[in-house]
């Protein structure tokens, strides 16, 4: 890595308490064929800095993607005008903020060359026509987007930490429709992951065409979704979703700490449940894993320069630490965890979810399904809303399975349920072994004000919930 | 110096450089310059400053088309550099890539200016006000102050700029029984007396939040949506639902409507209004934007959006930048707003906004959604008390159909607060929607 900007940058600077640069680089290649005809190829090209100034008690930041000498010294000035101007009404003081005098590097990066497109560009046609695999396919796509990251954080003291990643997300799409139903199957816009396009393989991507684009046909004809309250086997496509938005929202410091009310929102999680407040039952155990190999938000350092490492949030079903940065953690004086991150060079770094992972358990795939008498499993999220609190939630399926007397029976269309984050989790009955354990990975996790959109990690195993309200309401 | 519209001269002057004979260019310029502060507990958490801009260039050879963009500095040397690396590799893939059968750009040229006109308060001033007329109050979120630009020019001579400048308090105050109610105040101009007006309100809502929470059984109620309610689920209604690529492929939310198997009640009338929004109007292929799309009229189903893509896809005329509505405008009802609206609802609740809305069964346009800031109880005409969250679960057939007793005949200009990468320029002009039998499941 060879960025010449923290040198360009310190000598324009302005004298101040503190000041730190953090800047950012990305390439991203997009290919996406749909109805077997490649759409236009996008490759974005982006960068620029991200300025702090820290002065008395006040911080202030100036974003500039105007990388010349000029551009960034307007950008230090504006974020000492803001620094000076928040000071008397700052929600908490300057030196809450890490002040980062270490140095750091991370590297995971497998830059890719403009001549595999032509390559890609071939088998992801030849992975739409498998999809199109009858005439009630009426619509489907094979997408790959592909991205390189570079990051350099350096500070006023020295510090200098730089950050590196290739990541990846495919898509697979199939739409089918009989003239009275539509139903659609997809795989991979949860199975974003850090590496090259040997990764593709890894996941099985050119192998799933024909399976998609049958689970779709076979939708259409299937049954709906019963009602009742029965035992409920989530797959990982769906788990990934019931963690991150009741599991992995609810226990980020900014929201417990009220900063998101606004926007996100708040949670049900209050600080003086974090040491003894069950969240689950004792199966469930929940770790933030920044250097889970390959995964979609691993890193060494968050974007304020705090290292990362592997902690238990939640151990044997009780609350242990939340989801906070440096910052968060000295505001609310609980130990938290590096997941300070911002979007790119243009935003803020606030608390987000970096890694967030259910432990495996001890049960095979068989035993869950044959520990059930009667239930519904379900993959693949398709629809999600739950309150601002992150309590009340109702999820929806693209694709459910009858569990009878401990056998899968028959496949059902339109599957939802519903609960509460606070009891859910608690009802927590069985977690699939490492054999049902899934590295995925969202890019679309939103939040904050101004907005932003990051990307985040999260393996899981399959899991049953005992007492659940499952129905349909086609 | 900030001199968004010399940036994009001067990179379109490089372009046409770089542009060889046999290629035709079209280029889309992106900027903007705000202030962003965020706020909580009634001071400031993240202060700050964003200076953005990007070039999105699609380079077109006979029938094939690559895209790219780059984020451009102020510095010509710097901007020439990044051009040059982007046409190349845009070039290089000109040779993998195949024929397109959907590709369409404006060949008439028609070049346009629009600057809109606004006065941008001192942020640190307006804050300042801010501040103090909503002391004691905890007040969260976020002030966003600033212009865009938006820019079109391709190769055959066509240059279209669009400029505004606006700005956006988009906040909410809250109590210790964890209700709350928004404080909003968006504009082109300055009007402390608007801003006090905008905290009165709030005040008063506040007064009634603080009592109790009544939490109501599951069941079906008569309720008032404001229009920022309604405007979630006509949000979520958009997602396609208007897309004619959805309906051509049997995906849209609406399809029953689209299918004439179902209408809405007859005085629902929806019209895409680009020239009444505040975007610009030409599209990123260049060419310039219908005044007007009907989408519904009297309840039934009259016209899909069609993008660049879909129009060459399904051979009919573009009429939108992108399939989702950005400037939808619904036609007025009877129902008065105010204390007199609240003598129609008689019994039943109150809904100032709802928040997250999805589809619990598309194929019908089922949506869920929660309860959010100032959501009341009424009886006999007057607010009792704030409620605890509900989730609703209703179909637009029913919300918007068989269910709807009234519109009101006051609207409100509903201008999108989100800042994802960009400052949102989406609107919804919109009445208030007074429903029987609103279903909520927990």
């Amino acid at each position: 890595m060879n960025s010449p900007l923290p040198e360009l940058f310190a000598d324009t600077m302005p004298p101040v308490d503190y000041w730190s640069l953090r800047w950012t680089e990305s390439e991203e290649q997009i290919i996406q064929v749909r109805q077997n005809v490649l759409e236009p190829t996008l490759r974005r090209l982006r960068s620029g800095a991200f300025i702090t100034v820290l002065e008395g008690e006040g911080a202030g930041y100036g974003a500039t993607c105007d990388l010349s000498r000029e551009g960034l010294r307007t950008a230090a000035l504006e974020a000492r005008e803001w620094a000076r101007a928040s000071a008397p009404r700052a929600l908490f003081e300057a030196q809450n903020l890490p002040r980062v005098d270490w140095r750091g590097v991370y590297t995971a990066a497998r830059p890719w060359q403009s001549d595999v497109l032509a390559d890609l560009i071939a088998a992801l046609m030849e992975t739409a026509r498998k999809i199109k695999c009858h005439e009630r396919i009426v619509d489907w796509q094979a997408s790959v987007r592909l991205r390189h990251t570079r990051t350099v954080l350096c500070t006023s003291l020295g510090g200098k930490i730089e950050q590196e990643w290739t990541d990846l997300i495919p898509e697979l799409v199939a739409v089918a429709s009989n003239g009275v139903d539509t139903q659609r199957r997809s795989f991979g816009a949860d199975c974003g992951r850090q590496g090259g396009l040997e990764q593709l393989e890894k996941l099985g991507f050119f192998s799933l065409p024909a399976r998609i684009a049958e689970e779709a046909l076979l939708l259409l004809e299937a049954p709906n979704c019963p009602a009742a309250r029965i035992d409920l086997l989530l797959l990982p496509g769906q788990m990934i979703l019931q963690l991150h938005e009741s599991i992995g929202h609810p226990i980020e410091l900014d929201r417990i700490l009220g900063d998101e009310r606004n926007y996100a929102g708040g949670s049900f999680v209050t600080l003086d449940m974090f040491g003894h407040y069950r969240y689950g039952s004792e199966l469930l155990n929940v770790t933030f894993d920044p250097a889970c190999p390959e995964q979609f938000a691993s890193y060494a350092f968050d974007d304020e320069g705090s290292a990362a490492e592997r902690q238990y949030l939640i151990r044997a079903g009780i609350l242990e630490r939340p989801l906070g940065g440096h910052a968060s953690q000295t505001r609310a004086r609980i130990a938290g965890v590096a997941c300070t991150r911002a979007e790119h060079w243009h935003r803020p770094p606030i608390d987000r979810m970096g890694n967030l992972n259910i432990e495996p358990g001890m049960s095979p795939i068989e035993a869950l399904v044959r520990g059930i008498e009667h239930g519904i499993m379900m993959d693949t999220n398709r629809s999600w809303s739950i309150d601002d609190q992150r309590n009340k939630f109702q999820f929806g399926c693209e694709c459910g399975w009858v569990i009878k007397d401990g056998e899968v029976k028959g496949l059902v269309k339109n599957p939802n349920y519903r609960g509460t984050s606070a009891t859910f989790w608690r009802n927590l009955r069985a977690v699939g072994d490492a054999g049902t354990w899934r590295v995925m990975g969202l890019s679309t996790c939103g939040k904050g004000e101004p907005n932003q959109t990051i990307h985040v990690g999260h393996a899981v195993p399959a899991c049953v919930f005992r007492d659940v309200d499952v129905f349909s309401n086609a | 110096m900030h001199d968004p519209r010399g940036q994009f001269e001067s990179v379109r002057a490089m372009a046409a450089t770089l542009t060889r004979t046999d290629e035709v260019c079209l280029l889309n310029f992106l900027g903007e310059d705000s202030d962003f502060v965020r706020l909580s507990r009634g001071r400031m958490r993240q202060a700050g400053h964003v200076l953005h801009s990007e070039l999105r260039v699609c380079l077109i050879r006979d029938r094939r088309q690559t895209q790219g963009a780059c984020t451009l500095t102020h510095d010509p040397t710097h901007n020439r550099s990044r051009l040059e690396k982007l046409f190349s590799e845009l070039r290089l893939q000109l040779d993998f890539v195949h024929d397109d059968p959907y590709l369409l750009y404006a060949t008439a040229v028609c070049s346009t200016e629009d600057n809109r006109h606004f006065d941008l308060p001192d942020s640190e001033h307006a804050l300042t006000e801010i501040l103090a007329a909503a002391d004691g109050l905890d007040l969260v979120g976020l002030w966003a102050n600033g212009t865009l630009y938006r820019g079109f020019a391709n190769s055959l001579g066509q240059t279209n700029w669009f400029s505004t400048g606006s700005f956006h308090l988009d906040s909410s105050c809250h109590v210790d029984n964890g209700q709350s109610v928004k404080l909003g105040y968006a504009g082109q101009a300055w009007q402390s007396e608007d801003l006090r007006r905008a905290v009165g309100r709030v005040r008063e809502h506040l007064e009634v939040l603080y009592r109790p929470p009544k939490a109501l059984a599951p069941g079906r109620y008569r309720a008032f949506l404001a229009p920022q309610a309604l405007g979630e689920i006509l949000g979520l209604a958009g997602w396609g639902g208007f897309s004619l690529k959805s309906l051509r492929t049997q995906h849209t939310p609406l399809i029953k409507l689209m299918r004439h198997e179902k209408a809405l009640h007859p005085s629902v009338t929806l019209v895409e209004e680009h020239a009444r929004g505040l975007n610009p109007q030409f599209t990123s292929s260049g060419f310039p934007k219908p005044h007007a799309v009907c989408l519904i009229e009297s309840g039934r189903s009259v016209d899909c959006l069609a993008d660049q893509r879909s129009a060459a896809e399904f051979g009919i005329a573009l009429n939108a930048e992108t399939e989702t509505p950005m400037s939808l405008v619904m036609e007025s009802g009877r129902l008065p707003m105010s204390s007199d609206l609240l003598e129609e609802l008689e019994t039943g609740l109150y809904i100032s906004n709802l928040w997250y809305c999805n589809f619990s069964d598309r194929h019908d346009c089922r949506v869920t959604a929660t309860t959010r800031f100032a959501c009341f109880w009424v009886e006999g005409g007057t607010l009792q008390a704030p409620i605890t969250t509900m989730r609703m679960d209703e179909t637009l057939y029913h919300l918007l159909g068989d269910g709807l007793a009234g519109l009101t005949a006051e609207r409100q200009l509903i201008i999108d607060p989100g800042t994802y990468e960009w400052r949102s320029t989406t609107s919804m002009l919109l009445s208030g929607a007074l429903i029987d039998g609103l279903t909520f499941t927990m």
